[in-house]
């Protein structure tokens, strides 16, 4: 091998994590806690994984811990397609090729810091958003209003409903939690998430809005926070595409002319807005 | 660096002793056409050639290549190919494109699986001595090149200019007989060569600098053109195929048949492919054939410029035009329609 190729690690090479424990969390989506093998792990809110099972194929991940949490790291999985299957059946003890993190468009920590936070999240957008959540609880100090909005298909898709639980009972943060389509089971808020934007007390002015979701919830959440005239620069979008390198060569995931897997997968939403292909 | 003169007699003494000792790869006839193909005699190399079927970008970036091994449960090995191969017969707007490539690949984050390739490779560049039937290099600014290869070969009659820019391709020429360097008349034709395929290499004309393409793009986003032409189109992936700056990829896991071992592959893909952009669950980015037109040739005139210093990813060889069944591909049709409705400046 050349000087220079010699120099450079192969960046497609996974390098081998152990599934430290798992659980389900509904009928799709399962809970993983992993650590690697060699070394440490360290990582930022917003960055993602590349899972690896050998003879499936690989699948972009967003680390759902918070970094703050020592002990490995988190995802959650739903079962969608061959690779997430295939995560689905992994077991405690199970080895599987993790590379990353990856992205260099992550969460908002350090620009957060003092100001008033809102967390607006959809579905499995809670997710990603909840990395950002819990390093802002554990540096609660850090930061201003804390206010998450979740908003959830139906009562059995809620996602990590002991933690939501225990958010909604500290008094230093405030949990809106809404159901499409609700059951008896369900005694809260019905609707969409935009319909708890209202209900929000927050400095809109300069307050840091971080919002995850479907696709098609984007453009309504937009239209919610336009209401009160949020600053489109305070507002954080995490993306979601097709990310089969991982490091800004294959394609897949450009929008415009920004590739979501190095420039994302989170974006303030004045970078987003000259690029129609986005959302 | 050096600049000699050899008789072409000579210069196949050198390509046939050449082939006994190194892989070596030259341009060669396939039917009425041309291709890159290993090389067994000189008299097989046609450096007076048009234009080749597939560009060389294949010798870097596979159509499909192993970039790892695996054991189910186990760890991850990388797969590099090893050999050093000699290139013969690539054309100046080919090697601008394996120029830009190299510097995709390095840059942000160094795939050591191109680089490996890049770096075994010996690339003997040839100036154009045949237009083909689609060629507009003069208007991108690509027919003439002045860096990237190991040596690059100008026709002047009965013999070759050949400038070795490197140690590898002062290597090639060393020892060789009838290498004399070049005199001010050699110097004097090869300025020619290059001053004739500045202008005829130019069977469409762009009728802009290529420079300002990406300014024209940025007021063509909404332009009925893409909708016009991807009318026809029939999404098969063609003008991605065979476009030398084209290097998207797919990556995929091959297991063997004793259910243990396999391999992780990548294998080219296309922009113009449906599904290229699609996500769980079934939700499309790029659905229509007009966003996916559009996006091949916003990449190859503002999207990769902005990551290349400014050099318009579209080199014009022509490939595209030609391989382009409802004949929509042609870059220059659509952006010189954009001047006509929208005005240079």
């Amino acid at each position: 091998m050349c000087q220079c190729c010699a120099e450079e690690k192969d960046i497609y090479l996974p390098q081998m994590a152990t599934v430290q424990d798992t659980a389900e969390m509904n009928d799709t989506d399962r809970y993983l806690r992993l650590s690697m093998d060699d070394g440490p792990f360290d990582y930022i809110p917003g960055q993602f994984v590349e899972v690896s099972i050998a003879g499936v194929g690989e699948a972009p991940i967003t680390i759902s811990s918070s970094p703050t949490q020592k002990d490995g790291f988190e995802l959650v999985v739903r079962k969608i397609g061959n690779v997430t299957n295939a995560i689905h059946a992994l077991k405690p003890g199970d080895k599987l090729g993790i590379r990353g993190p990856l992205g260099k468009g992550i969460y908002p920590v350090e620009e957060a810091k003092g100001r008033d936070v809102v967390f607006i999240c959809g579905g499995l957008g809670l997710v990603p958003q909840r990395s950002f959540i819990n390093y802002v609880l554990d540096n609660r100090a850090d930061y201003g209003q804390v206010t998450i909005l979740q908003g959830c298909k139906c009562y059995d898709q809620r996602l990590f409903v002991s933690e939501v639980e225990a958010w909604s009972k500290r008094d230093d943060a405030v949990l809106l939690e809404t159901l499409d389509d609700p059951d008896e089971r369900w005694k809260g808020n019905v609707g969409v998430v935009t319909s708890l934007v209202p209900q929000v007390k927050t400095d809109w002015k300069t307050a840091v809005v971080s919002v995850c979701g479907p696709p098609v919830m984007y453009k309504f959440v937009l239209m919610a926070l336009e209401e009160f005239d949020v600053p489109h620069e305070n507002i954080f979008l995490n993306l979601e595409r097709k990310m089969k390198c991982g490091v800004g060569k294959c394609g897949h995931c450009q929008i415009n002319d920004v590739y979501v897997c190095i420039d994302g997968p989170v974006f303030r939403y004045t970078d987003l807005a000259t690029m129609p292909e986005a959302i | 660096m050096s600049i000699k003169r050899i008789a072409k007699d000579d210069f196949a003494s050198i390509v046939d002793a050449l082939i006994k000792t190194e892989n070596v790869i030259g341009v060669q006839a396939k039917g009425e056409r041309f291709d890159f193909a290993p090389l067994e005699s000189a008299g097989d190399l046609r450096l007076d050639y048009d234009v080749t079927l597939q560009p060389p970008k294949k010798f870097f970036l596979p159509p499909t290549e192993v970039l790892l091994t695996y054991e189910v449960g186990g760890a991850y090995q990388s797969v590099y190919d090893d050999g050093a191969f000699v290139l013969l017969g690539v054309h100046p707007y080919d090697m601008i494109a394996i120029n830009q490539m190299d510097e995709l690949f390095r840059q942000d984050n160094y795939d050591t699986h191109y680089m490996k390739r890049r770096n075994n490779a010996t690339i003997v560049a040839c100036d154009v001595v045949t237009a083909s039937e689609n060629v507009f290099a003069s208007s991108m600014r690509t027919a003439v090149v002045k860096e990237g290869f190991d040596v690059l070969l100008t026709d002047i009659g009965d013999s070759y200019v050949a400038e070795l820019a490197t140690a590898k391709g002062e290597k090639l020429f060393a020892g060789a007989a009838g290498v004399v360097d070049a005199d001010a008349t050699a110097l004097q034709k090869r300025e020619e060569v290059w001053a004739r395929n500045g202008k005829s290499l130019n069977r469409h004309e762009l009728e802009c600098d290529p420079a300002y393409l990406p300014k024209l793009l940025e007021k063509a986003y909404d332009h009925p053109i893409w909708e016009e032409l991807a009318r026809t189109c029939f999404s098969c992936g063609s003008c991605n195929q065979v476009c030398p700056t084209c290097y998207c990829f797919n990556v995929q896991d091959d297991v063997n048949w004793d259910l243990k071992t396999g391999q992780r592959c990548r294998a080219w893909d296309g922009c113009l492919l449906d599904g290229f952009t699609k996500v769980a669950p079934d939700h499309e980015f790029r659905k229509s054939r007009a966003d996916r037109f559009r996006h091949r040739l916003y990449r190859k005139a503002k999207y990769v410029p902005e990551k290349i210093g400014g050099q318009i990813a579209c080199v014009g060889c022509g490939r595209c035009v030609s391989a382009c069944l409802p004949d929509i591909a042609n870059p220059v049709k659509a952006y010189n329609r954009l001047i006509d409705d929208l005005g240079i400046g």
